[in-house]
């Protein structure tokens, strides 16, 4: 979208007399493994120094070198942070990739761009700044085999002169991401940059009207991607059996974790880990080590993407039947099959919420931003050790992979919950206890760890059909019994996860519900309706399934319901067919989007008006 | 007048425990099936050498024998868990709890078909406890399917060949980590005591492979997992003698004969040789001779490997010496600061 006040077939040059101020996306447009990332987190990180609220998306290939990578920047005074579809600024670097990235931007766009793509010949409408790459690198890095990685900070420079980022935070975010150990590094890549920024500002007239300025909206604020926040939030929740198998997009998740434990986790007397990390040989060994480990009573996670899920499949449900805690954060990405691996989806909705054979359920967790990736999986470990249950934590690689502005973490007030669990006093005082009978009428039976020193602490757990004391049966009113108290077990469960957020618009007669990373493009879609098209729509956003009371009552407020779905087959709607009364199955409409990039607000917004009939 | 007759004393182990207190259900298997003679040497074993129940975890996958850790240690923790994963649900639940005696009970459809995976990174792990399969080359509970540890020419009972070799579990174990490796027979008594109490004592994964014939199944003439060619064709290494740490009694070796084992808490394992000369502690030579006697057709019975101090996968990932699993709040959660210094960080 641009304001700029030419047809199509006028040329653009000069100065057009009007600036539009921090609110724009640029888009960098590199080859993968060619040190672009740095450039790139620089460049974001200088606008969150200014104060101005910034997102950053990776759209990277599953590949280690020499694929076509994207990386795009949202600023947005109005604390958008959702994929913004519309390209504003493009910084042009894959040669592969360029003509096809310049055909498509809107006309009024400006390029940055290597001098010899000669792009500028391929459109009349758009502001051009052709940079001479090769020939500025060489004075600035004489060592001849690290060009290719200082190449890319020169663009840092031309595009912070063009936007007016002030060189003193590009310095500082520079020095932050190198950190002190690389100092010298850092010092290259700072002369790289003011190369680039004195270069443009020698060379070029500005004509294109993007530009930055100062704001105060990012204080005290910090960038983080999710599956970072996710582990921190484990090693607050006093994670102590981690067991995992590398897949994108989850792996940084473990990674992350490895990293934070192995600083604030080991016993300062003894030097000693209290915490054990495994890579397991696949899929299947991970969670069956993380439901051992629930088992004997430590707090145990894995995490997981949709081929992970489904090897897992047989394990989850042995945990859900035989009552196992286990926290398996899935990063949900684009399947079905192998997919694609490096974008992003909500995949995996319906299939975890009944995962493995015969009757089962699970509950589920959405996270949608980085302090939620945090305060959830502190709340999924307490949770799964509550109900004695797996539970997954659902984000995606949007959230998990990408850099976020995220308010600091709360500290966990709460201390950490361990569930129903007989002691042997406890056992001398009770004179023994039956491990899956319902005293307390929630569902949750009392069960001991292996290791309690009584002579009544032991049971035995089985995957087989078991009665109220885990002894073996076949009997069908033993089966039923216990099948119905597990159902009863997920009915107590709607009332203990978080409460949806509501925006509840007047007089609406439409509402969105959606989970997750969608809630960017949702909140920012019923602006735009609002400001555009005089619609108002109430939003509500689910933190949790099994669905809540609250969504059956929003669902009668309104009299149209769209549910919005980052995947083809509406597995949200879906989930929700499964359980509601036809009369509200009756007002459910669908919203979905399925390419594999954060869904963006225009999206919803076109199709709202589309299905509206507007 | 009436005499009272006092009951004579309730026999007892050094914990003051009953034979009783290490039992387990009865047994819904087959009369005859060799996996109660493990069960009941199990049995034996824990009591004789006087393990405290409580601290034993059972583990199994599925098949016949992973419904047998039911029918001992009753007063232990079991998991029965699903088809050939038992080694991830054991190696999760040891990493929980290190003070545990993880005891897991599997059979050669679990290990070696379906499971061969998971074996082999127990195995390579040297996750410390003690894994037993109990070997009868066939599926009993889905009637009598080979496994992977059928031998090549081995007949079903309809008379239907086996024309793949099998895997050897014992030579994989030894070559990728296991730190005691053993093979026996459900029908040598001695023998397979001696071995399953070493393997109570010692620091580190234990492989004990038990020929243990299954009589519904593969119990015929074509088979070579039955009572009657296990009888041509054992060929014992060894006459084993444990003599547990708490006897205290001196060790003295005879000349030549006997090899002394000081195992891990101070127990030993005294093995005299029977006029062949294999030693335990040398796994090159200890491959060989299984090579040989396959060959051969003999089936070596005794200690195949021994080394009772390599790290254990707990020594490499330096845990804690206590339980993870019940590690206080003030040992898991880190504190304020700590949240301070990373939310800085990350401004």
């Amino acid at each position: 979208m641009s304001t700029l006040e030419v047809s199509p077939s006028e040329p653009v040059s000069g100065p057009s007399g009007h600036t539009i101020t921090n609110d724009f996306s640029i888009q960098v447009a590199t080859v993968n493994g060619s040190g672009s990332q740095t450039a790139n987190t620089v460049l974001m990180r200088s606008l969150f120094q200014m104060g101005i609220p910034v997102s950053g998306k990776n759209m990277f290939p599953s590949n280690i070198a020499g694929l076509p990578t994207w990386f795009t920047i949202r600023a947005s005074k109005q604390g958008y942070i959702g994929r913004r579809k519309e390209i504003d600024f493009l910084v042009a670097m894959n040669p592969e990739t360029a003509r096809e990235d310049v055909m498509k931007l809107d006309r009024g766009a400006a390029v940055v761009y290597d001098e010899p793509l000669k792009l500028n010949a391929l459109r009349s409408d758009l502001h051009f700044y052709p940079v001479p790459f090769d020939k500025l690198v060489v004075p600035v890095c004489p060592e001849a085999k690290l060009r290719k990685l200082v190449r890319n900070m020169i663009y840092d420079g031309v595009v912070a002169w063009l936007l007016s980022i002030e060189m003193e935070e590009v310095h500082k975010a520079l020095v932050k991401q190198f950190g002190k150990k690389k100092a010298k590094a850092a010092e290259l890549n700072w002369g790289a940059a003011m190369a680039g920024y004195e270069f443009a500002s020698k060379t070029f007239t500005k004509s294109d009207p993007y530009r930055v300025e100062r704001m105060n909206e990012t204080a005290g604020k910090i960038i983080i991607d999710g599956n970072a926040a996710c582990a921190l939030g484990a090693m607050f929740a006093g994670v102590t059996v981690v067991t995992w198998y590398p897949i994108t997009p989850s792996s940084s998740l473990v990674e992350s974790l490895i990293g934070y434990l192995k600083r604030f986790r080991h016993d300062k007397e003894t030097g000693k880990a209290t915490y054990a990390v495994v890579q397991a040989e696949d899929e299947l060994a991970s969670i069956g080590m993380a439901l051992g480990a629930g088992w004997a009573g430590a707090r145990s996670m894995t995490a997981t993407a949709g081929p992970g899920i489904s090897l897992m499949s047989e394990f989850i449900g042995l945990g859900y039947y035989a009552e196992i805690p286990a926290v398996i954060f899935d990063v949900e990405r684009v399947g079905p099959s192998t997919g694609l691996p490096t974008r992003t989806q909500q995949g995996d909705i319906l299939t975890n919420a009944i995962l493995s054979h015969g009757d089962t359920k699970h509950p589920m967790l959405f996270p949608c931003s980085p302090e939620e990736c945090f305060t959830m999986a502190i709340e999924a470990f307490d949770f799964a050790e509550r109900f004695q249950t797996p539970v997954f934590v659902m984000t995606d690689l949007d959230l998990g992979m990408n850099n976020w502005m995220a308010d600091p973490f709360p500290y966990p007030e709460k201390p950490i919950e361990r569930g129903k669990v007989l002691s042997g006093e406890d056992l001398d005082r009770l004179g023994g206890f039956a491990r899956y009978k319902d005293v307390d009428g929630d569902g949750v039976g009392y069960r001991t760890l292996p290791g309690t020193k009584h002579p009544m602490a032991s049971y035995f757990t089985r995957g087989s059909g078991h009665n109220d004391r885990a002894l073996y049966t076949e009997r069908e009113d033993d089966y039923i019994h216990n099948m119905d108290r597990l159902a009863h077990k997920f009915e107590v469960m709607r009332k203990h996860l978080p409460a949806p957020v509501v925006h509840q618009a007047e007089n609406a007669e439409i509402g969105f519900i959606a989970v997750g990373t969608s809630d960017y493009a949702v909140r920012e879609s019923c602006d735009q309706l609002r400001n555009e098209y005089n619609i108002h729509a109430s939003y509500m956003r689910l933190l949790g399934y099994p669905f809540c009371e609250e969504m059956l009552d929003f669902i009668r407020r309104h009299d149209r319901i769209y549910v919005v779905d980052q995947n083809r087959d509406g597995q949200l709607l879906g989930l929700m067919r499964l359980e509601l009364e036809p009369n509200l199955i009756a007002k459910l409409r669908s919203i979905r989007y399925y390419g594999g990039l954060p869904l963006d607000a225009r999206t919803v917004t076109d199709e709202i008006i589309a299905q509206e009939g507007k | 007048m009436s005499t009272t007759v006092t009951p004579p004393p309730k026999k007892t182990n050094r914990l003051g425990l009953e034979v009783l207190s290490y039992k387990g259900s009865k047994t819904t298997l087959c009369a005859g099936c060799g996996h109660n003679s493990i069960s009941e040497r199990i049995v034996e074993c824990f009591y004789e050498l006087g393990v405290n129940p409580y601290t034993v975890a059972k583990f199994s996958g599925i098949g016949c024998s992973s419904k047998s850790p039911a029918y001992f240690l009753g007063m232990s923790h079991g998991f029965n868990g699903v088809h050939g994963r038992m080694p991830a649900i054991a190696t999760g639940a040891m990493l929980a709890n290190r003070t545990l005696l993880g005891l897991g009970v599997t059979g050669d459809g679990d290990t070696a078909s379906i499971g061969i995976g998971q074996f082999m990174h127990l195995v390579r792990r040297n996750i410390p406890m003690i894994y037993v399969i109990e070997d009868n080359g066939v599926y009993g509970l889905t009637k009598g399917q080979f496994s992977a540890t059928a031998d090549i020419g081995s007949t079903q009972k309809n008379g239907a060949p086996n024309d793949l070799p099998p895997f050897d579990c014992c030579a994989l174990a030894m070559k990728w980590g296991a730190t005691f490796v053993a093979r026996s027979f459900s029908g040598d008594k001695k023998q397979l005591q001696a071995i399953i109490k070493t393997a109570i004592v010692h620091n580190g994964l234990s492989v004990i492979d038990v020929v243990s014939p299954c009589v519904t199944f593969n119990d015929h003439l074509g088979s070579t997992k039955s009572y009657s060619y296990m009888k041509d064709h054992e060929s014992v290494l060894q006459e084993l003698d444990f003599v547990p740490a708490f006897e205290d009694i001196a060790v003295d070796i005879a000349e030549g004969e006997v090899m002394d084992v000081r195992m891990f808490d101070g127990s030993h394992l005294r093995i005299r040789k029977l006029g062949r000369d294999y030693d335990p502690t040398d796994r090159f030579k200890g491959l060989k001779a299984l090579e040989e006697a396959e060959a051969k057709h003999e089936v070596l019975t005794g200690v195949l490997y021994v080394n009772p101090t390599k790290p254990t996968f707990f020594d490499t990932l330096n845990m804690a010496d206590e339980a993870l699993a019940t590690l206080p709040q003030e040992k898991t959660r880190p504190s304020r600061e700590t949240l301070e210094t990373v939310l800085e960080e990350l401004r």
